[in-house]
């Protein structure tokens, strides 16, 4: 399962890249884009999780946050696009 | 084999994700970020879980997943355009870098205007 390991290594390199935009980010938007892309990295991630301690509740987990993930984006554009900055 | 397969699917997907890493840090403003962090990690993401379906193989793994895919990939557009058309509403000169034709110019009003009343824009 080293392959394994290596994916979950590079969801985390993804994940470090967002938070670094989110800390750098000039506009809130970027920040909301930045945390987008952490919320798909730890979604990927709990995938792999499946995969390595044979979890299968994780299925649910994955499931839920992917709804979750895309109401929170609606919910933040909404927001941002009101022009409160 | 379908060790292989899956393994292919999660690689693919795994590097989606860091492309769409690296375009975020570097690309150079906000709409091209929204644009790239969309593309990329919503086919990442639904690669990642194809790969994991098929390397769990059973029928719940099958269907969740899978349902997960579907959700993914009508999403991941409809956010990545949400995210954008916030990030020119908020800030219209933060997006001049790339934007070389503006469709937008005349629909919106300008920022710190407020809407005017009964308009469809919000």
């Amino acid at each position: 399962m080293t392959l394994v390991d290596l994916a979950l290594a590079g969801l985390g390199l993804a994940f470090a890249m967002g938070l670094l935009r989110v800390a750098l980010g000039p506009t809130v938007a970027d920040r909301a884009v930045a945390t987008d892309l952490c919320l798909f990295s730890v979604i990927g991630a709990v995938t792999l999780t499946v995969l390595r301690t044979d979890a299968a509740q994780f299925e649910d987990v994955v499931l839920v946050a992917t709804m979750l993930g895309f109401l929170a984006t609606i919910a933040l554009g909404a927001l941002i696009g009101k022009g409160g900055e | 084999m379908s060790d292989v397969v899956g393994n292919a699917f999660i690689v693919l997907g795994v590097l989606l994700i860091v492309i769409a890493g690296v375009a975020v840090l570097r690309l150079p403003d906000v709409l091209a970020r929204a644009n790239a962090a969309a593309k990329a990690s919503g086919l990442g993401l639904a690669s990642i879980f194809l790969g994991a379906a098929i390397h769990i193989g059973t029928t719940d793994a099958y269907v969740k997943l899978g349902l997960a895919i579907v959700i993914q990939f009508v999403s991941a557009p409809v956010a990545g355009h949400v995210l954008g058309r916030a990030a020119y509403r908020s800030s219209p000169e933060e997006t001049s870098a790339t934007l070389t034709h503006d469709d937008l110019a005349g629909e919106l009003p300008p920022r710190g205007t407020p809407p005017a009343s009964g308009t469809a824009h919000r």
